[in-house]
């Protein structure tokens, strides 16, 4: 690959000190994403797969080792945007429109106001929600909410997208309708993606590859490559099909230990 | 042919509902208090009847109307310029944790002095003939509530919208405009609606100490100092009148902020 790396992380721990005991959330993790590339991180509660999301956004600080997002420093990519990222709670302001929630990045960046118009309602028009513009979040249902909050995440045609249990709070039908939509607006925007998940049919329908964690301390224990063919083309048959089913199976065992995982494009590194 | 629609009925069934029990209650108390002082030839200084002080109502609107304006202005100016000095200072306040730390005792003071213990003090700084000693005692009274209110509502930032400023590179002033203010509204005017039931009371309250004799509060003492019982009685209602037409007016605006706030 000739590009840069979307994102570059480097043997990067990050111990919480919390008076009596410290907390090792990430050991010596590395990991490097290509650009448009999407990438699932999955594992049990603790093993800082939302921790290292957050060294990814610098909204946290390793306690060694560096993360370089686009060739830049973690600080430099966020000042300079190159992210859009969201969240398991949608996040709206409650006092703003669907709209002008959509267009709260573009107004703090002071994006010219037609601008801002004209790019809010190509993304209402992304997420199926033009009939909705003027509506308040809290009319709104929590799937809906949950696409708003994609859509002000695009808003900025970011390269990276950092998405840390978006749908973790939506019930099994919205979420496997948001996730086919993901699906294809990673494949439009050409976004890399890091999705924090712990839902495993969740990260193999969405992703090109799945990052396992484990706990105590955080650490990747594998990497698994899934080609489940291009976004475009996953849909409703995909979840049904016998790769999807071995790719799952596959994941679980990563997960849970043990040791004969599927040759399913399985890596380890 | 009228076939109202249902959802009218039943709109209107339940306005019903919460507004006829109040009224008949009201009704039938002030029938009773009727019944009871002419019924037991209770004297006027003790308790006037309502038929009376109904009397005093109808024959000095004007005068009521007056004296309600006076005290009531005061009142307003006193919320007014208490609000607007407890909003500047929450603000400095929630920025600067060190103006928190010493400003809280004074403001745990203010909260609990008895305010209107001061209207002498004031009479005698101002002079007899001032309104400003009252309005000074309204605007004390007003501060506190809005002052804590406000503060708490510039604290109740939550995170996720922090983070998202941050992800967003937002400077601390943007920061500010577009989560911690419109965040705080609804708790600043829900603190303006406590704050002006007490202006009201406190500007009243000011007046029995002294003054010029132009407020429903010094009304109220010399009427009942001239055995005008029905008359002081009269004033009292008209007290009433200007603390519902503050506490109704706030609670509007509250209720208006909160709306367009979607603070659910």
């Amino acid at each position: 690959m000739t590009d840069i790396d979307a994102v570059q992380v480097e043997q990067v721990s990050r111990v919480f000190a919390g008076g009596r005991r410290t907390v090792t959330a990430l050991d010596d993790v590395s990991l490097s994403l290509a650009p448009g590339e999407f990438v699932s991180l999955i594992g049990p509660s603790g093993c800082g797969k939302s921790t290292l999301l957050r060294l990814i956004a610098d909204l946290d600080a390793p306690s060694s080792g560096t993360v370089s997002v686009f060739g830049k420093t973690a600080q430099q990519a966020r000042l300079d945007q190159d992210y859009g990222i969201a969240f398991q709670q949608a996040g709206l302001l409650p006092w703003r429109t669907v709209a002008a929630n959509i267009a709260l990045p573009l107004e703090l960046h002071k994006v010219p106001a037609s601008a801002r118009k004209s790019r809010v309602a190509e993304l209402l028009a992304l997420v199926g929600l033009e009939d909705f513009a003027s509506h308040y979040p809290d009319q709104l249902s929590g799937g809906m909410q949950q696409r708003v909050a994609i859509a002000r995440a695009l808003a900025e045609k970011p390269r990276l997208l950092l998405m840390d249990e978006p749908f973790g709070a939506l019930d099994e039908m919205t979420r496997e309708r948001m996730q086919t939509e993901l699906v294809r607006l990673a494949a439009e925007t050409g976004a890399a993606v890091v999705f924090v998940t712990h839902s495993i049919p969740e990260a193999v329908f969405l992703s090109d590859r799945v990052i396992v964690m484990s706990p105590r301390p955080g650490r990747i224990t594998r990497e698994i490559e899934l080609g489940l063919g291009p976004a475009a083309e996953r849909g409703e048959r995909l979840r049904e099909s016998t790769d999807f089913y071995a790719a799952v199976t596959a994941v679980r065992e990563a997960l849970h230990g043990e040791g004969a995982a599927l040759p399913v494009g399985v890596e380890t590194r | 042919m009228r076939s109202p629609a249902p959802s009218t009925s039943s709109r209107l069934s339940s306005v019903w509902r919460t507004v006829v029990p109040p009224v008949v209650f009201g009704v039938l108390l002030i029938a009773a208090w009727q019944a009871f002082v002419v019924g037991a030839q209770i004297k006027p200084f003790l308790l006037p009847a309502p038929s009376a002080i109904w009397q005093m109502i109808h024959q000095n609107p004007a005068l009521i109307w007056r004296a309600s304006l006076v005290t009531g202005g005061n009142a307003l100016v006193g919320l007014i310029a208490g609000a607007l000095v407890a909003v500047v200072l929450a603000g400095v306040a929630a920025a600067v944790r060190v103006v928190d730390h010493l400003s809280a005792p004074i403001v745990a003071a203010i909260a609990v002095l008895p305010i209107v213990a001061v209207a002498p003090v004031l009479y005698t700084m101002f002079g007899a003939g001032s309104q400003l000693p009252r309005q000074i005692v309204a605007g004390i009274a007003a501060f506190a509530p809005v002052f804590l209110n406000t503060l708490r509502g510039l604290r109740q930032v939550r995170p996720v919208h922090r983070e998202l400023m941050t992800a967003y590179a937002a400077t601390p002033w943007q920061a500010t405009r577009a989560v911690t203010l419109p965040g705080a509204l609804p708790y600043l005017f829900s603190g303006v609606n406590v704050a002006a039931s007490l202006a009201v009371i406190s500007a009243l309250v000011a007046e029995y100490f002294g003054g010029p004799q132009t407020g429903l509060g010094s009304l109220i003492t010399s009427a009942a100092a001239n055995s005008g019982y029905a008359a002081a009685w009269a004033y009292v209602f008209g007290a009433i009148v200007v603390g519902l037409v503050f506490y109704l007016a706030t609670l509007g605006l509250e209720k208006a902020v909160s709306r367009g706030g979607r603070t659910a």
